[in-house]
C-alpha cells in the first residue's frame, strides 16, 4: 500500500511543481498518472523514490514513511521499487547484460560490485529477465546498439531485476512508436498481473491509459484534477485535464 | 529591405573609432615590446643571423675526418724579360692556372681552378720565392663542376725565382656509402689525438698481426724507459729491444706502473691488448713491444694511441641528443601515467553534478571531522605494529615467501566470511562487532602483507639487478617499487583507517539522528561541531606554523582553535534551520580552486622546486610534469563528467546503489573515451613540456640545448632541435592515431 500525503515540491527557484497532493494505490494496482507536460507527473513519480526531495508532506510505503528514512534505508526502500524512464537511461558504452546487472547494485557487495564482480546467481538472474523481455541473445551487445524498442526492454529487464514490489514507469512509450508502445506496454502489464508489482505509470496517450490502467490520476499545474477509473474520463474531464483548447487525438 | 542611414552611419563611426584604437593598441604594443626595424636592417645582425641560420642548416649529425689538400702552380714577379711560362699541368688533374702568369708586385691576377670536388671551400695563397712563408690572399668556394675562378691582388713579395699561387682545400675523408679509416684527429690540429684512459679504467686496443703463440710484452713509457715486462708463457730474458737484458715475468708478477698490461688475447690475424690504468691517464707515446718468448727477440712494436675511427662516423652530439631524447620521452611517459593515475579520482571531486548533492547532517559531519585526526593517528600507529611484525620475518627470505601466501589466504577467508557476496537483511549489531574485529585484524595482516612485499621486492630486485646485466635497470626498479612501497605504507595505511572511522563515525552520526530525541541532538551536535572546528582549524595552524616558523602555542592552538570553535558554533547553531550541510559543493570548490592555483604554474617554474628537492635531473623534471598534469587532467575530465547524460545516474540511483557503485556504473562507462582522448593530448603536450622542462634542470633533452645555445655550438644544438621535432611530430603522429583506434 503506498500511500501520498500532501505531498508538495517546490524547486529552488519558486517553481511550484505539486500542490499539496494526496492519493493512495493499494498493492497490485496497475495506476496511470496523465496530464500535461510540465504538470508535476515525473516530479510525483520520482519523489516517490526520493530522487527528488519533497518539499512537505509525507509518503508512507508498507507503513514506512519514505521521506524519513536515511540515506541507507532509503537505498534499502529504492531496491524494492523498480523505476523505468522515457529515454531508457542505459549505459550506451556497457553491455546490456551489465546494464541489467545494474538493478542487483543495490543487493550485492559494493566492495566486490565496484571491481566488476557479480554473484554468479545473480549474473543468471540477469540472464533469465533478458530472456523474459526476449532479449537472451544480445546480452553481450553494447546498449547503444539496440534500437529504441529493444532498449526500452533492457529498461524494463533491469527494473525486474530488482525484483520490485512497485515499478515507477516515467512516460515508458513516449520516445517509441505506437506498436511498440503496447509492446512495452503488454510487458509492464504482465508483470503487474503476473507478479503482483505495483505499477505507477505516467501516460499521454489515453487509449494506453484506457488499455492498461486500472485507475487513473491527472495532475494539472501540480494539482490533483481526478482521481477515478479511467472509463470516467469523458470529454468534460479532459478539457479539465487538459485545458480548454485541447482536443483528443487517441 | 531599405537600409537605414542613420543606423550605417552609427556603425561606420564606430567602425573608424574601433579602427583608430586598434592602431593605438598596435602603436603601444610596438613601442612596448622594442619593435625596431633598424635593428633588423643592420649588416652585421643580418651577417650574424645569416651565420646562424647557415649552422642551424647543418645539424652535427656525423663527424668527419677532414684533410688538406694543397695544389701549386708556378708564377712569377716580376715578369722576367723573356716572360714566363707557367708549369703546363695535367688537364686531367687537380689544377690551378694564373692569368697572367706574371704580374708585377701587388699586381691583379685571376686564379682558375679546375677538377676540384664539388663545393668545396678552399684558401688561396701566395709562397714566395725560397721560402715556407704562405701569404693569405682570399678564400674560394667551388662550384658544382668542381672549378672556380677568383680575381686577387697579389702581395708586393716578388723575387727573380719563381714563386707558387697554392690553393689548400680543406675536405671531408669518405662519405656516408664509402667509410675510409683514419686516425682520430678531433682538434684537426694534423696530429693524432692524445688518448686518454677512459672512465673505466680499461682501454683496449688491437695490434693489427697475428700475435706469437706465448708472446712477451713489453711496455714503453714516452722516456723509452720498460714500465712492465711480462709474458703469457714461461719466463725469458730478452736479446733485444727495449728490454734487452730484462727477464719476462708471467702476467700479474709485474704490476707495472700507472698503466699496465691487463689481457693479451691473441688471434689469427690479429690480436689485443688491454691497459689498465687510472681515468684520465695520458697514454700518448706509449707503446708496446711484443717479443717471440722462444727466441727472446722483438716481433713487432706498436704505439698505443694508434686509434683507428672511421669518417665519417656518428658524432658525439648525435649520441648525446640519442641519450637524452630518450629521457625525454621516458620523462613525458612517467609524468603522464603518473598524472592520470591520480588525477583520475580527483576529477570526479572537481564535478559539479557528483558533489552537488552530497550533503550531511551536521552531527554526522562533526563526528567525522573528528574522527579524521583519531583515525591517522591510529593509521601510523596499526602500521607500527605491522611494521615490526613484519620485520620478525623479514631476516629471512623463506619465511618472507611463507608469510605471503599464508597470510593473504587467511584474509580471504576473513574478508569471504565478514562481507557476503548477497546481504538480504541486515547483521544484527552483535555480528556487526565481529565482523569488525575480523576485518580489523585481517586488515592489520593486510599491512603486513605489503610491508612483507616491499621487503620482498626489495631482496628480489637487488638480487637480479647484478644477474640481468644488459637489463640491470629491471632489478633496480623491483627494488625502488619495493621501497617506495615501503615508504608509502604507512601514509596508505593512515589514510585508510582515517577514511574507515570516518565512515564509522558517519555511522554513529546517523544511528545518534535516528535513535536519541532531536532536541538532545540539536543540542550536543554545538560542542561536538565547536570541538570539530577547533581540531580542523588547529591542524591548519600547525601547517602554517611549520611554514613561517612560528612557535608561539598562541598562534598555533589557541588562537586557530578558538576561531575554528567559533565556525563550528556558527555553523551548529545556522543549522537550526538547514538540517544538511552542503560538503559536497566545498569539496568542489575546494579542489577546483587548488587545480587552477596548480595550473597556473608552468612546469619549468615548478622544476625549480623540485630541483631543490630531488636533485638536478629527469626526475625532477617528471615530477614537475606529473603535478602538472594532475591539477589540467582533473580538470579536463571534471569537465567532461559535468557533461555526462544524467540518465543512467539517475537509473542506477534509482536500484539502491551507493555514491561509489553509482560513479562505477553510470559514471565512468561514459567518461573512457573522452578520457582517453584527453590523456593522450596530455602525453603530447607533455612530450612537448619535456624537451624544454631542461632548460631549469629537469633533465631531457633541454638541458643539452640550453648548453649548446650558450656556448654558441649551434651545429649541435640544431641536432637537438633535429630530435626534438621529430620525436614531437611522431609522438603527435602515434597518439593521434591510437586516438582514432580507440575512440
Amino acid at each position: 500500500m503506498l500511500k501520498v500525503e500532501h505531498l508538495t515540491k517546490i524547486y529552488e527557484g519558486g517553481t511550484l511543481a505539486l500542490d499539496d497532493v494526496s492519493f493512495e494505490v493499494p498493492d497490485g494496482q496497475f495506476l496511470s498518472i496523465i496530464g500535461l507536460s510540465g504538470s508535476g507527473k515525473s516530479t510525483l513519480l520520482r519523489c516517490i523514490n526520493r530522487l527528488i526531495e519533497p518539499t512537505e508532506g509525507r509518503i508512507i510505503w508498507n507503513g514506512v514513511d519514505v521521506t524519513k528514512a536515511s540515506q541507507e534505508e532509503m537505498r534499502r526502500i529504492r531496491r524494492r521499487i523498480g523505476m523505468v524512464f522515457q529515454h531508457f537511461n542505459l549505459v550506451h558504452r556497457s553491455k546490456v547484460l551489465t546494464n541489467v546487472l545494474q538493478g542487483s547494485l543495490g543487493y550485492v557487495n559494493p566492495a566486490l560490485s565496484i571491481i566488476n564482480r557479480f554473484p554468479r546467481d545473480q549474473v543468471r538472474k540477469a540472464h533469465q529477465q533478458l530472456s523474459r523481455v526476449g532479449l537472451e541473445e544480445k546480452a553481450a551487445q553494447r546498449a547503444d546498439e539496440l534500437s529504441g524498442g529493444q532498449q526500452q526492454r533492457v529498461g524494463v529487464a533491469r527494473a525486474l531485476m530488482q525484483d520490485p514490489e512497485m515499478i515507477l514507469a516515467d512516460e515508458p512509450v513516449a520516445s517509441l512508436d505506437p506498436v511498440l508502445a503496447h509492446s512495452i506496454m503488454q510487458y509492464l502489464e504482465l508483470i503487474n498481473k503476473e507478479d503482483e508489482v505495483t505499477v505507477l505509470c505516467s501516460l499521454h496517450f489515453l487509449d494506453l491509459v484506457h488499455r492498461y490502467a486500472d485507475k487513473a490520476i491527472a495532475l494539472n499545474e501540480g494539482k490533483l484534477v481526478f482521481e477515478g477509473p479511467p472509463s470516467e474520463i469523458d470529454d468534460d474531464k479532459f478539457k479539465e485535464i487538459y485545458g480548454q483548447e485541447a482536443e483528443r487525438v487517441g | 529591405m531599405p537600409l537605414e542611414p542613420k543606423r550605417g552611419l552609427r556603425r561606420t563611426v564606430l567602425f573608424i573609432l574601433a579602427m583608430v584604437f586598434g592602431v593605438i593598441v598596435y602603436a603601444y604594443g610596438f613601442d612596448v615590446t622594442d619593435v625596431n626595424l633598424d635593428e633588423i636592417k643592420s649588416e652585421t645582425r643580418q651577417t650574424q643571423l645569416v651565420r646562424v641560420l647557415r649552422s642551424l642548416a647543418r645539424p652535427d649529425l656525423l663527424t668527419y675526418e677532414r684533410v688538406d689538400t694543397a695544389t701549386n702552380v708556378t708564377f712569377a714577379m716580376p715578369c722576367p724579360s723573356g716572360g714566363f711560362v707557367p708549369d703546363e699541368p695535367d688537364p686531367d688533374a687537380r689544377h690551378i692556372t694564373v692569368d697572367p702568369a706574371c704580374v708585377e708586385p701587388g699586381g691583379k691576377i685571376t686564379v682558375r681552378g679546375t677538377n676540384f670536388s664539388a663545393n668545396a671551400r678552399g684558401t688561396l695563397y701566395q709562397v714566395p720565392p725560397t721560402s715556407d712563408l704562405e701569404l693569405r690572399l682570399d678564400v674560394f668556394q667551388t662550384g658544382e663542376n668542381g672549378d672556380f675562378e677568383i680575381v686577387v691582388n697579389t702581395r708586393e713579395r716578388g723575387g727573380d725565382q719563381p714563386q707558387f699561387i697554392r690553393a689548400v682545400t680543406r675536405e671531408n675523408i669518405g662519405t656516408i656509402l664509402n667509410r675510409v679509416e683514419v686516425s682520430q684527429d678531433d682538434n684537426e690540429n694534423g696530429v693524432q689525438d692524445p688518448i686518454e684512459m677512459p672512465a673505466d679504467g680499461r682501454y683496449t686496443f688491437t695490434v693489427p698481426q697475428a700475435l706469437p703463440t706465448t708472446p712477451g710484452l713489453a711496455l714503453v713509457d714516452p722516456g723509452r724507459d720498460v714500465a712492465q715486462f711480462i709474458t703469457t708463457g714461461d719466463p725469458f730474458q730478452a736479446v733485444n729491444g727495449p728490454a734487452q737484458g730484462d727477464t719476462a715475468l708471467p702476467l700479474g708478477e709485474d704490476l707495472g706502473t700507472e698503466l699496465r698490461i691487463l689481457e693479451v688475447v691473441g688471434g689469427a690475424t690479429s690480436g689485443q691488448i688491454t691497459l689498465e690504468g687510472d681515468p684520465g691517464t695520458v697514454m700518448s707515446d706509449w707503446r708496446v713491444a711484443i717479443y717471440d718468448s722462444t727466441i727472446g727477440e722483438v716481433a713487432t712494436t706498436v704505439i698505443v694511441t694508434d686509434s683507428i675511427v672511421n669518417s665519417p662516423r656518428i658524432s658525439k652530439s648525435t649520441t648525446d641528443t640519442w641519450d637524452r631524447i630518450i629521457e625525454t620521452v621516458f620523462l613525458a611517459f612517467l609524468a603522464t601515467t603518473l598524472g592520470t593515475l591520480v588525477a583520475v579520482p580527483l576529477s570526479f571531486m572537481a564535478a559539479r553534478n557528483l558533489m552537488r548533492d552530497i550533503s550531511v547532517p551536521m552531527t554526522k559531519l562533526a563526528l567525522q571531522l573528528i574522527a579524521l585526526p583519531i583515525g591517522v593517528g591510529a593509521g601510523i600507529m596499526a602500521a607500527g605494529w605491522a611494521r615490526t611484525i613484519s620485520e620478525q620475518l623479514t631476516d629471512s627470505t623463506l619465511l618472507v615467501i611463507l608469510g605471503l601466501v599464508v597470510i593473504p589466504i587467511l584474509m580471504w577467508f576473513a574478508f569471504r566470511w565478514a562481507l557476503p557476496p548477497v546481504e538480504e537483511e541486515p547483521p544484527t549489531p552483535a555480528e556487526r562487532g565481529i565482523r569488525a574485529v575480523v576485518i580489523a585484524i585481517a586488515s592489520v595482516g593486510g599491512i603486513v602483507v605489503l610491508f612483507l612485499l616491499s621487503s620482498l621486492l626489495v631482496t628480489v630486485g637487488d638480487w637480479l639487478a647484478p644477474r640481468l646485466a644488459a637489463f640491470d635497470f629491471i632489478g633496480s626498479f623491483v627494488a625502488s617499487i619495493g621501497d617506495i612501497l615501503n615508504a608509502i605504507i604507512t601514509l596508505m595505511t593512515a589514510l585508510a583507517t582515517a577514511g574507515v572511522l570516518m565512515n564509522l563515525a558517519g555511522r554513529l552520526g546517523m544511528w545518534m539522528k535516528g535513535h536519541l530525541p532531536s532536541g538532545f541532538i540539536k543540542v550536543f551536535r554545538i560542542p561536538l561541531a565547536a570541538t570539530a572546528g577547533a581540531l580542523l582549524a588547529i591542524l591548519i595552524g600547525m601547517g602554517i606554523g611549520s611554514l613561517y616558523q612560528i612557535t608561539d602555542p598562541l598562534k598555533v592552538y589557541y588562537v586557530p582553535g578558538a576561531v575554528g570553535a567559533a565556525i563550528g558554533l556558527a555553523l551548529a547553531l545556522r543549522a537550526y534551520q538547514k538540517e544538511q550541510v552542503g560538503i559536497g559543493l566545498s569539496v568542489y570548490y575546494i579542489a577546483r580552486t587548488v587545480f587552477n592555483a596548480i595550473r597556473s604554474i608552468e612546469p619549468l617554474v615548478m622544476v625549480i622546486v623540485f630541483v631543490v628537492w630531488v636533485g638536478i635531473g629527469p626526475f625532477a623534471g617528471s615530477l614537475a610534469l606529473a603535478l602538472h598534469t594532475i591539477a589540467a587532467l582533473a580538470k579536463l575530465y571534471s569537465e567532461q563528467v559535468e557533461s555526462i547524460l544524467p540518465g543512467p545516474i539517475e537509473a542506477v540511483k534509482a536500484s539502491g546503489a551507493t555514491r561509489i557503485q553509482t560513479i562505477v556504473y553510470a559514471v565512468i562507462p561514459q567518461i573512457v573515451p573522452p578520457y582517453i582522448s584527453f590523456t593522450l593530448y596530455r602525453w603530447d603536450i607533455n612530450v612537448r613540456m619535456s624537451t624544454i622542462i631542461g632548460f631549469a634542470g629537469g633533465g631531457g633533452i633541454g638541458f643539452l640545448l640550453q648548453q649548446n645555445i650558450r656556448l654558441l655550438n649551434y651545429q649541435a644544438a640544431s641536432v637537438n632541435m633535429l630530435a626534438i621535432a621529430i620525436v614531437v611530430a611522431s609522438m603527435d603522429y602515434l597518439s593521434s592515431r591510437i586516438r582514432e583506434r580507440i575512440v
